[in-house]
C-alpha cells in the first residue's frame, strides 16, 4: 500500500477506534486481573500451595465448577428445546414466553436468591411438596444447581435463537424427501448445523453460573466443605482480612474459568469451520 | 411413474392457492409448471413431493394415492429453487445423504455408497469438488449438487422448484441445456416450476400455464406459444400487443376506426385483440388494418423496435426486420399477419 493509500482510507478512524479500545479493555479489564495476580505474588508458592489444597478450598471450588457445569448442561438441554419452540411455532403467548426468557437477566440477583429460597424452602409452593418426596432443595447443593440453572438459561436461548431462525425450513423438508426420519433430521442435520451456537451458549451460560454470587448463598445454605461456592469463600477470606489467601483461590478460578473458555471456544471455531458462512 | 391430480384445492386462509387443478404426467416426460408468483404452481409441487398437503382433491402416483404417504415414503427427489444443501456437510456427504438415512435394511455398504456417489458426482460433472464444502461453491454448481443428492435415492419422480431462479442469466442458460440432456439421459418422470417461459419453452416436453390457482392451458411449447388458449396465456407468453376493441355490427373498431378485419362468429361487445410484436406487418400508409405515425426507432438485437400512436389514439411497440426503412415522423400502414381475439 503506498503511502498516499495509506493516507486515504475509505474509513477513517482506524487509530482513533484502536486506541480507545485498547486503552478501556486495558483500564477495565487487562489491569484489575494483573493486579489480581501481583497480588497473589505475595504468597510464596508453598503458602499459595497450602491455600489451594486445603479442604476447603478443594471443595468450594469442587461446588463451583461441578454444578456451575451441570447447570449449564441442563440449560443447554432445556434451552434449545426452548428455542425450538420459540423459534418454530406460533402459539398464543409467545411473545410472553419469549420475554420472560430475559427475566433472570435483568432480576437482581439477589431479588432472584431471595425468591428461589422462599419457592423451595421446607415450606414453600415447591420446596414443601419436594421436602415430602425426600427431596431438600434449600440449603443444600441441590439449591445451588436450581439457582445456576435459572441465572443461565438466557444465554443459551439468547444465543441458539437468532441462529435457529436463519436455519431455513428447507433443510429439514429437504432430509424429509430424502428419506431421513425426524430423529435423523434432528441429529444429522438440525443439532450439527446448531453446534456453534449450542457450545456458545454452553460456555455462556456456565461462566456466568461460575461467577454467580447473588443469587447463590441465598439458596446455598453455605455449609463449608458442602455448600459452599468459591466466590463465597473470597468474601469470607476477605472479610477475614486474609487477602493473600482471597487472590489465591481468585487467581485459581480466573485460570479454571480461562481454560475453559478458550476449550470451548476451539472447539466452537472447529466446529464453525465446518460451516463456514454462506 | 405417471402422476395424476384430482380437482386439487389448497387454500391458505382466504386466498385460494390451487383452485381446483387436475393433471396428468405422463411417464418420463419433462413437464414445466409456468406461471406468474402466486399462481399457485409452488403450492402444486409441494403438494406433489408431500411437503404440503391440499384441502381436498386427489394426487396418485402410477394409480395409487400418493396422499396416504408422507415425503418420506414418496421416494421423490425435490431440488429447491436456493438449494437447500446441508452446509456443515462436504458436498461427497450432501449427496450420501439420501443412502446414508436409509433403513439398516436395505443401507448400502460403505463401498457402494462411494461408488454410488462418485456416479453421481460424475453425472453432473462435478466429481473434483467432493471435498468442498457448499459455500466455497458456485451458485450453479450448488444447484447440481443439489440435483445430484436429488437423484441419488433413485427417485420415482424429480421435482424442482424454480431450479435455477437464484442464478445469473448465463448459467442459466447453461444449466437449462444440461437439463434437458440430463432428462434425456435418465428419463426420469420431471415436473419443473418456472416463472420463465423462455425456460419453459426451451426445457420442457409439454408446458402446463398457471394463474390464479388454476390451469389456463396445456400443451407443447409450440402450441402455447402459436395458439394460446386465454387471453391471460397470450399475455403471459411471448410479448404481445393489446389493443381495446368493439365488436358489433359484423366489424370490429379501435376508438372510431373500423378495422379492415374479419369480425365472423365474433361476440358482440367490448374485447381485446391480441398481436405478437413481430406479427405487426409494416407496409406503406393505408395499406393494412391499421395506421400509425413511428415516434421513434431503436436496434434491439437482430429487430428494431418502433414505438407507433396508432391513430385510434393507443400508442404500441412492434418488431420488425432490421432492413426495413423506419424512420421516427414516418406514418406507416400496419398489418397483423396473425392475432387472437378474447372477449372481456
Amino acid at each position: 500500500m503506498s503511502a498516499l493509500a495509506a493516507r486515504r482510507r475509505t474509513l477513517p478512524g482506524f487509530g482513533l477506534t484502536m486506541g480507545l479500545t485498547l486503552s478501556w479493555l486495558s483500564v477495565i479489564i487487562l489491569i484489575p486481573l494483573a493486579g489480581l495476580f501481583l497480588r497473589s505474588l505475595e504468597l510464596s508458592p508453598e503458602q499459595f500451595w497450602n491455600i489451594l489444597s486445603s479442604r476447603r478450598t478443594l471443595n468450594a471450588l469442587r461446588v463451583s465448577f461441578g454444578l456451575a457445569f451441570a447447570a449449564a448442561c441442563v440449560n443447554l438441554v432445556m434451552g434449545s428445546i426452548i428455542v425450538w419452540a420459540l423459534v418454530r411455532y406460533r402459539f398464543p403467548g409467545r411473545r410472553i414466553f419469549d420475554a420472560i426468557v430475559d427475566v433472570p437477566f435483568a432480576l437482581p440477583t439477589a431479588v432472584a436468591g431471595v425468591a428461589l429460597t422462599a419457592l423451595f424452602a421446607e415450606k414453600g409452593w415447591l420446596g414443601a411438596p419436594l421436602a415430602a418426596l425426600g427431596l431438600k432443595v434449600a440449603f443444600t447443593p441441590v439449591g445451588i444447581f436450581v439457582a445456576m440453572i435459572f441465572i443461565g438459561i438466557p444465554f443459551v436461548v439468547r444465543t441458539v435463537q437468532p441462529v435457529l431462525q436463519d436455519l431455513d425450513p428447507e433443510i429439514e423438508e429437504a432430509a424429509g424427501s430424502l428419506g431421513a426420519s425426524r430423529w435423523q433430521t434432528i441429529v444429522r442435520v438440525i443439532l450439527p448445523s446448531l453446534a456453534p451456537a449450542l457450545l456458545t451458549g454452553l460456555a455462556l451460560a456456565f461462566a456466568r453460573a461460575v461467577g454467580e454470587y447473588g443469587s447463590v448463598i441465598f439458596i446455598a445454605g453455605n455449609l463449608p466443605n458442602v455448600s459452599e461456592i468459591a466466590p463465597l469463600l473470597i468474601v469470607i477470606r476477605l472479610s477475614e482480612f486474609r487477602y493473600a489467601d482471597a487472590t489465591a483461590i481468585a487467581v485459581v478460578m480466573l485460570v479454571v474459568s480461562f481454560v475453559i473458555i478458550f476449550a470451548v471456544n476451539r472447539l466452537q471455531r472447529w466446529a464453525q469451520s465446518r460451516i463456514p458462512a454462506r | 411413474m405417471t402422476i395424476e391430480v384430482k380437482n386439487l384445492v389448497k387454500k391458505f386462509g382466504s386466498f385460494a392457492a390451487l383452485d381446483g387443478v387436475d393433471l396428468k404426467v405422463n411417464d418420463g416426460e419433462l413437464l414445466a409448471l409456468l406461471g406468474p408468483s402466486g399462481s399457485g404452481k409452488t403450492t402444486l409441487l409441494r403438494i406433489i413431493a408431500g411437503l404440503d398437503w391440499p384441502d381436498s382433491g386427489e394426487v396418485t402416483f402410477n394409480g395409487e394415492d400418493a396422499l396416504a404417504q408422507g415425503a418420506r415414503e414418496r421416494h421423490v427427489g425435490f431440488v429447491f429453487q436456493h438449494y437447500a444443501l446441508f452446509r456443515h456437510m462436504t458436498v461427497f456427504e450432501n449427496v450420501a445423504f439420501g443412502l446414508r438415512v436409509q433403513p439398516r435394511a436395505v443401507r448400502k455398504d460403505e463401498a457402494a455408497i462411494r461408488s454410488r456417489v462418485k456416479e453421481l458426482l460424475d453425472l453432473v460433472q462435478l466429481d473434483w469438488l467432493a471435498d468442498r464444502y457448499p459455500s466455497q461453491l458456485s451458485g450453479g454448481q450448488r444447484q447440481r449438487i443439489a440435483l445430484a443428492r436429488a437423484l441419488a435415492i433413485e427417485p420415482r419422480i424429480l421435482l424442482l422448484d424454480e431450479p435455477f431462479g437464484a442464478l445469473d442469466a448465463k448459467v442459466r442458460k447453461e444449466l437449462r441445456k444440461w437439463l434437458r440432456s440430463l432428462h434425456h439421459e435418465i428419463h426420469v418422470t420431471s415436473i419443473f416450476v418456472t416463472h420463465d417461459q423462455e425456460e419453459a419453452l426451451e426445457v420442457a416436453n409439454r408446458v402446463v400455464v398457471m394463474d390464479k390457482g388454476r390451469i389456463e392451458q396445456i400443451g407443447s411449447p409450440d402450441d402455447v406459444y402459436d395458439n394460446p388458449a386465454t387471453a391471460f396465456v397470450h399475455g403471459f407468453i411471448g410479448e404481445s400487443i393489446v389493443l381495446p376493441i368493439q365488436i358489433g355490427d359484423g366489424a370490429i373498431r379501435l376508438g372510431d376506426r373500423q378495422l379492415d378485419l374479419a369480425a365472423d362468429g365474433l361476440a358482440p361487445g367490448a374485447s381485446r385483440l391480441f398481436v405478437r410484436r413481430h406479427d405487426m406487418l409494416v407496409g406503406p400508409p393505408g395499406s393494412g388494418a391499421f395506421e400509425g405515425a413511428v415516434q421513434h426507432v431503436r436496434n434491439f438485437g437482430p429487430v428494431q423496435r418502433a414505438e407507433v400512436a396508432l391513430s385510434g389514439g393507443e400508442t404500441i411497440e412492434i418488431d420488425a426486420p432490421r432492413d426495413k426503412e423506419l424512420r421516427a415522423g414516418d406514418t406507416i400502414g400496419l398489418n397483423p399477419r396473425r392475432y387472437r381475439i378474447f372477449a372481456g
